[in-house]
């Protein structure tokens, strides 16, 4: 038995640190160039161990700082927007559809299953939102199209209300003449906090990563997204500097760290991420485990 | 037998309750008929002759015009090719490692260390594919890349990782792989571990090795969630993950021939080509086949194992 049998267990071990170390040196890489002197950069290009260490490439976005500021702004706005909508617009589909007193449950379910299964794809999607709905260049862009419901989450909401809401407890409000609204409020989500948590943490983070709605509907600066933001770093390393006045016009293409400078926005854009992560750990992996098995 | 009539009986008293259900989906209701069924019926976009002016429902029909036209040109067998190709490598090689590292947790002792390899496995997972491109970048970049560094203090002579398709497949692969295993890994070792620890119990006083046990206990407990996963995979046959093909190779022009998938030419076609009438057509056959690739997955399950099956 391996489990009992110590060099197993060390060489367990060992193969698991090797892993961990190749899933997060990558992120090392970007840190570390980021924190590198310019010069050194230019000489020695990336490196997990600079020679020389930095804070410039900061000090550098610190100056154009606005813009950086506005993409968080509106990647704050549009996740925690699009988070609510999406959870409220989830819950009040996947609870009517766990209550055996529905007519056609199995038909709305069928409705919302298709839906997983079959789909128009970009072409129509982008033509009805920008044709009809004239969705481009507005912040809605952002929130609505593809992230504000899911599937998915529907299911997977109404086959944890199924299991773990005993019909004796609504049943038993109702009789004391509670509405379904204030069931579904005060009796059922109380009773299902953990699974909340989770939902809110995946949609949460699918909005906070979106980058292909900015990329299909949005083209004018004033409503990138941090997102967005890198999205046209990756191209034009002008791009921070641009259309600027004051202190940030002063710093031109050639005094710019570009080398440096694409690092340290990567950076900026994943911290909230990885610092928020570790105390959710326990959700987003109940999240996959849930995603696992079929609704 | 009471507890149906209690229902029965319910069904006729309370319309009320059922018109406050009924008004709780509405919103949900609308939005997937507008963002979900309406760009279904949009699909006949592929038999007309779009024309922004008279809409998705005005412009003229025309036949089969536009998938002439995209299987005149090279494209469609490239993006074919390159979408199936790769999703075969990565359901394949996805799987097979996410397996194995499940397994090995699995036999790992300690929480502590346990609970830390899961957090940090799972961190790539957590990342944007635009960040993910920035990291790609760090390490193949031609000037500065951590690679061509390596490789040049090592005597040999930088390489220019952006320009040359031949190292692409690999490259591609091995992101997919390292963005991809933490979750796959912790999804199969919740499976894992809900195997019955008394059949692992008889198969070590039966003698039976490591191996064996793997191979007779572990493996079939794991049979309906690998089915499942590579069902789900294989229903996703003609879908690629959008961001993998076009971020990380940096919209290079000159490897798109191994990383031009169905979605980035569908992308590329709409708003850098504005050639509507070639994206509508392989945006139209990348629905409807994958729509057949699911039923017939589905179904092929529902013959070998009835319990595996989606639907």
């Amino acid at each position: 038995m391996v489990s009992k049998n110590k060099t197993g267990q060390i060489v367990l071990n060992f193969v698991f640190v090797l892993l961990c170390v190749a899933a997060v040196a990558p992120f090392l890489l970007l840190v570390s160039s980021s924190l590198t002197e310019e010069a050194t950069l230019m000489r020695d290009g990336y490196s997990f161990f600079p020679k020389v260490f930095s804070g410039q490439s900061y000090v550098y976005l610190m100056k154009s700082a606005e813009k950086i500021v506005r993409g968080y702004g509106i990647t704050l706005f549009v996740t925690v927007i699009g988070t609510l909508g999406s959870c409220i617009m989830t819950i009040m589909f996947a609870y009517p559809l766990s209550r055996k007193e529905l007519p056609c449950r199995y038909g709305f379910s069928f409705f919302v299953f298709f839906t997983m299964l079959f789909n128009g794809g970009l072409v129509p999607t982008y033509m009805m939102w920008t044709q009809t709905f004239h969705i481009k260049n507005t912040v809605w862009a952002l929130i609505i199209p593809g992230l504000l419901m899911n599937g998915f989450y529907i299911i997977m909401m109404r086959s944890f209300f199924t299991a773990n809401i005993p019909d004796e407890i609504v049943e038993a409000a109702r009789i004391d003449g509670a509405g379904e609204y204030r069931i579904l409020g005060q009796i059922v989500l109380p009773l299902s906090k953990p699974m909340l948590a989770t939902m809110v943490l995946m949609i949460g983070l699918n909005y906070w990563n979106d980058w292909t709605n900015s990329l299909y509907y949005i083209t004018e600066e004033k409503l990138y997204s941090i997102q967005a933001i890198l999205n046209t770093i990756i191209s034009n390393i002008q791009f921070l500097s641009s259309g600027q006045s004051s202190a940030a016009s002063a710093m031109n293409a050639a005094d710019m760290p570009s080398v440096g400078i694409r690092m340290a926005i990567a950076v900026v854009g994943i911290i909230p991420v990885l610092c928020i992560y570790p105390f959710f750990q326990k959700y987003f992996v109940k999240g996959i485990v849930v995603g696992g098995v079929k609704g | 037998m009471a507890k149906t009539k209690a229902v029965v009986k319910h069904r006729k008293g309370s319309w009320k309750m059922i018109l406050a259900l009924f008004s709780m989906m509405i919103p949900g209701i609308v939005y997937l008929i507008i963002n979900n069924y309406i760009p279904m019926a949009g699909l006949v976009i592929a038999f007309k002759s779009f024309n922004y002016s008279k809409g998705i429902w005005g412009s003229d029909w025309t036949g089969l015009s536009n998938f002439t036209y995209l299987f005149k040109t090279q494209d469609a067998a490239k993006i074919m090719r390159n979408t199936i190709g790769y999703n075969l490598v990565f359901i394949l090689l996805g799987n097979v490692f996410a397996v194995a590292v499940a397994i090995m947790l699995n036999f790992l002792r300690g929480k502590m260390n346990k609970k830390i390899y899961q957090t940090l496995i799972l961190i790539p997972y957590l990342i944007s594919m635009v960040v993910v491109s920035y990291i790609v970048y760090g390490f193949l970049s031609q000037d500065s890349g951590f690679l061509n560094n390596l490789i040049v203090s090592l005597g040999g002579e930088p390489i220019s990782w952006y320009t040359q398709e031949k190292y692409w497949p690999f490259i591609l692969t091995i992101v997919n792989l390292w963005k991809g295993f933490g979750y796959s890994s912790i999804l199969y070792y919740a499976t894992v571990i809900g195997i019955d620890s008394s059949l692992y119990e008889a198969a070590g006083i039966d003698g039976a090795s490591v191996w064996k046990q793997i191979w007779h206990v572990t493996l079939p407990g794991l049979k309906g969630t690998i089915i499942t996963m590579v069902l789900l995979a294989m229903g996703r046959m003609f879908y690629s993950d959008f961001g993998l093909f076009y971020q990380v190779p940096m919209r290079s022009g000159l490897i798109s021939g191994v990383t031009d998938t169905i979605d980035v030419f569908v992308y590329k076609a709409l708003t850098q080509l504005n050639d509507v009438g070639r994206a509508a057509a392989a945006g139209f056959l990348q629905s409807v086949l994958g729509f057949i690739m699911v039923l017939a997955a589905n179904l092929i399950v529902r013959k070998v194992d009835k319990d595996s099956a989606l639907f």
